[in-house]
């Protein structure tokens, strides 16, 4: 939806784009594999900040559950995965995630800001602690195996998923839903006076955001073949994104895959040349990212930009 | 079954006592500067660590490092408050965006604090014993340092507790932590009650530590856990109120003793559970507004 | 015909009645005022009519239509808007953007996209703010935003309009506008209910007047009644 005067700052023409596309969809024939492998993963962490930029970049609200819908997934595939055919299993595992987003966001109605983002990740360790136990007293095991998948197929899988989100993604925000979304993360009273229909909206964004990560979970386990809570609902994966979409800043939808593929390469580089440090290194890029970059990449790129129009 | 009475109640206020302390501290930080401090569990493991070593390398008692790491901690957080939360509080356009910024930020001090420890003291399991000795209390058996940690728990939570109610710093503490606005209405000078709530905080973190350290065993990556249990009980307690940490730590504390005596694998759970129950039916806490 | 009716209209905060028996019925194609001192009740019930609170007691009908347990969207897509006392406009969005929100969603959202600009056009017209339009509303002066406001409600297409206290801290010039904009849009065939503090403003604008004081309604009447009753002089009328 432009507004009257149409202002799209595009760094990226939609051609280069496409070319971009095409780069992406051939690389396994002629890259080696070990940079496919570390592909998966920076696309792994893309789509998860995406989706959860689908959703809490427009309405403010921070959601720490991107593990348990990330978890579901997985635990889906390992369920299922040896009875169902991959693009079946993969789209469950969307699916069930679709569900509980559903289920977790009616009941979080009127709970806003600091209680929201603890709720979600509370919910979100229940489900890990609570599988823990169960898988130990009824399963009598603690984790489980996942049908194999290779790593071509696993990385087409993802790129597939990752494109479906952006497009959605895409679309959300330039759709009156996107606007409405945005409103909702202003002035949420305001815009239910409106007539915007608060709930039902933010309830189905949260889902179509965790559907994206209950997806990416499910092709994930593949790539590990053996997953048990502590690895599916890891807590990194509710607040990684988190980091990786403020600090490539929210303001525009390339925000969110910038940090999260400069995060994710640098956590690589970091863990395999200072193993000893490179937490510490991360957080130390993260403190700096927070105090002197508050918009992000995106809104550093935007004062650049806005200089050289200057000068 | 006497003796299992006793174990439990001796045992929850064992636990009561930890948990009081270190919701406490969290529940200083984010009641007044609303900070959700989510490395506040990092400071507990250094000051268990800390200990550790004062103890191993130097002979020093823990007791004594109470008094040794005390004030450190509060210069510590004290220093932490000025250089992050107070730059970030300053450039802030929003309450909202206050609170995602300093939650990160936090984090940021987590990935630091816990790779620091990691740097010194390595990811191995460490502990020490320290008065371990067996003390039979009418038929229930404890170890010696596991009564006097619960000593100094109690002592220091109820010295805290008088601190809060009879004093004046106290009282403008809590005023500040239930209504900023107001409080400065009054004359409360927010920005000094801001950083000793945020020293006091990180310092009872560190004598947090200092106990767990003479009871249980430790490793690095200890602080989480106790940072996610002090979120449980500030919320049951009360967002805002400093004294509903206190006793929602006890209230949990017992909870979780009970728990763990069913099944030792729900007592988490047990936690998580409740934690949602109250945030769904009643956000503000036993004691919030 | 009656537009809006309340019927002993009560809200409690635990054991404090900001809003206690009220009646009232306003008419359609009328402006009725509201007035009491601070804390009289009155936005409040205003709240209350929006479906921003839950009543405690009483019921509300709009058009002959039990509305008392809707929510807010609900009553908006019913045909009533509002104005709030503190503005809340979606302050990073544009004014364009603010107003064709209000033309997406306020009545039917089957609304086609360029009917809803087409709208959204106009109203800003109507108001005055077609110059500020690609302008982030959080840096329009205060008289605009609280133009930007009326425009938003008004693109939900409303037969009732709540306005809370449009007039307060607007200067004489602007109170003026204000006053002039109130009658042109009751003149588009919209009843109006109005919130004000400023006197003058009310006293001309209005057919009829209401008074809350202490939740309680005191008086009612046509603007001299109001300024003769002697209830009304001794609770408020000391400006």
């Amino acid at each position: 939806m432009d507004s009257a005067r149409v202002i799209y700052k595009r760094p990226f023409s939609l051609g280069m784009l496409f070319l971009f596309l095409i780069l992406l969809a051939t690389m396994p024939l002629y890259v080696q594999p070990y940079f496919i492998i570390l592909l998966n993963t920076v696309f792994m962490y893309i789509i998860i900040t995406l989706s959860w930029a689908i959703f809490s970049g427009p309405t403010r609200y921070i959601s720490l559950a991107s593990a348990a819908f990330f978890g579901v997934g997985a635990y889906v595939s390992a369920v299922i995965g040896q009875v169902l055919s991959l693009p079946l299993f993969i789209a469950t595992g969307g699916l069930v995630s679709f569900i509980l987003a559903l289920f977790i966001g009616l009941l979080t109605l009127r709970l806003k800001g600091i209680y929201f983002i603890i709720f979600t990740f509370g919910v979100s360790e229940l489900i890990r602690h609570f599988i823990l136990w169960w898988e130990a007293k009824f399963a009598g095991t603690v984790g489980r195996w996942v049908v194999a998948v290779d790593h071509t197929t696993v990385y087409y899988v993802m790129l597939i998923i990752f494109i479906l989100a952006l497009l959605t993604a895409y679309h959300i925000r330039r759709s009156k839903f996107g606007l409405a979304l945005r409103s909702i993360g202003e002035h949420e009273e305001a815009a239910a006076h409106i007539g915007i229909s608060v709930t039902i909206l933010k309830t189905i964004t949260f889902a179509i955001s965790a559907f994206f990560m209950g997806a990416t979970g499910a092709i994930m386990a593949t790539r590990w073949t053996y997953i048990d809570p502590g690895i599916a609902f890891n807590p990194l994966f509710s607040f990684m994104p988190v980091l990786m979409a403020i600090f490539g800043g929210i303001g525009q939808l390339y925000g969110p895959i910038l940090g999260a593929t400069i995060l994710t390469l640098l956590e690589e580089v970091l863990i395999t040349e200072f193993p000893y440090y490179y937490m510490l290194l991360f957080g130390i890029i993260l403190i700096a990212v927070i105090l002197f970059l508050p918009n992000g990449l995106v809104g550093l790129i935007e004062k650049l930009g806005k200089r050289g129009n200057k000068g | 079954m006497f003796v299992t009475v006793l174990d439990v109640i001796i045992g929850g206020l064992i636990s009561g006592g930890i948990y009081a302390l270190i919701a406490v501290g969290l529940s200083l930080q984010y009641g007044v500067g609303r900070v959700l401090n989510v490395s506040h569990g990092e400071f507990i493991m250094i000051g268990a660590f800390a200990t550790w070593s004062l103890y191993t390398v130097f002979g020093i008692s823990p007791l004594i490092s109470l008094v040794i790491c005390g004030p450190i901690f509060f210069i510590l957080g004290f220093v932490i408050n000025r250089a992050i939360f107070e730059y970030l509080r300053s450039k802030s356009e929003s309450i909202d965006a206050f609170a995602a910024s300093s939650l990160l930020a936090s984090f940021g001090l987590l990935f630091i604090i816990q790779n620091v420890a990691l740097i010194i003291w390595k990811a191995d399991l460490r502990g020490y014993s320290y008065l371990d000795s067996s003390v039979s209390i009418l038929g229930a058996v404890f170890t010696a340092n596991r009564l006097i940690a619960l000593l100094f728990a109690v002592v220091i939570s109820l010295s805290f507790y008088i601190f809060l109610t009879r004093t004046r710093l106290g009282k403008a503490i809590r005023a500040a932590a239930e209504d900023p606005v107001t409080a400065q209405v009054m004359g409360v000078n927010i920005h000094r009650v801001l950083a000793i709530c945020f020293g006091l905080g990180a310092l009872m973190a560190g004598l947090a530590g200092v106990l767990i350290s003479m009871m249980y065993e430790m490793r690095p990556t200890m602080g989480l856990e106790y940072t996610i249990i002090a979120i449980i009980v500030v919320v049951l307690g009360g967002l805002g109120s400093i004294t509903g940490s206190l006793v929602g730590g006890f209230i949990l504390g017992f909870i979780g003793t009970i728990v763990t005596y069913i099944d030792p694998g729900l007592s988490l759970i047990a936690y998580y559970v409740i934690f949602i129950l109250m945030l769904l039916v009643k956000p503000t806490g036993i004691f919030g507004k | 015909m009656r537009i809006l009716e309340g019927e002993r209209v009560a809200k409690y905060f635990g054991g404090l009645a900001a809003v206690y028996n009220v009646d009232f019925d306003i008419n359609q194609g009328e402006i009725v005022g509201l007035i009491g001192p601070n804390g009289a009740g009155k936005t409040t019930l205003f709240n209350l009519i929006s479906g921003a609170l839950p009543t405690t007691a009483g019921e509300i009908r709009y058009k002959n239509r039990k509305i008392t347990s809707l929510k807010p969207n609900k009553i908006c897509k019913r045909g009533i808007a509002r104005t709030f006392q503190l503005l809340k406009l979606f302050g990073k969005m544009t004014v364009f953007e603010n107003v064709l929100l209000g033309s997406l969603f306020g009545k039917s959202e089957d609304i086609n996209e360029s009917d809803a600009k087409r709208d959204s056009l106009e109203l800003l017209e109507f108001v005055g703010l077609s110059e500020v339009r690609a302008t982030p509303a959080k840096e329009l002066t205060l008289a605009n935003q609280k133009r930007l406001e009326v425009a938003r409600g008004l693109a939900t297409k409303p037969e009732l309009f709540l306005l809370d206290e449009l007039m307060a801290g607007l200067n004489p010039t602007e109170v003026a506008q204000a006053m002039e904009l109130v009658i042109m849009i009751r003149d588009r065939g919209i009843t109006i209910f109005m919130i004000e503090h400023v006197m003058k403003a009310i006293m001309s604008v209005c057919d009829r007047i209401m008074v809350l004081d202490h939740g309680v309604k005191i008086a009612e009447g046509t603007p001299e009644e109001i300024t003769t009753n002697k209830k009304v002089i001794e609770v408020y009328l000391g400006e």
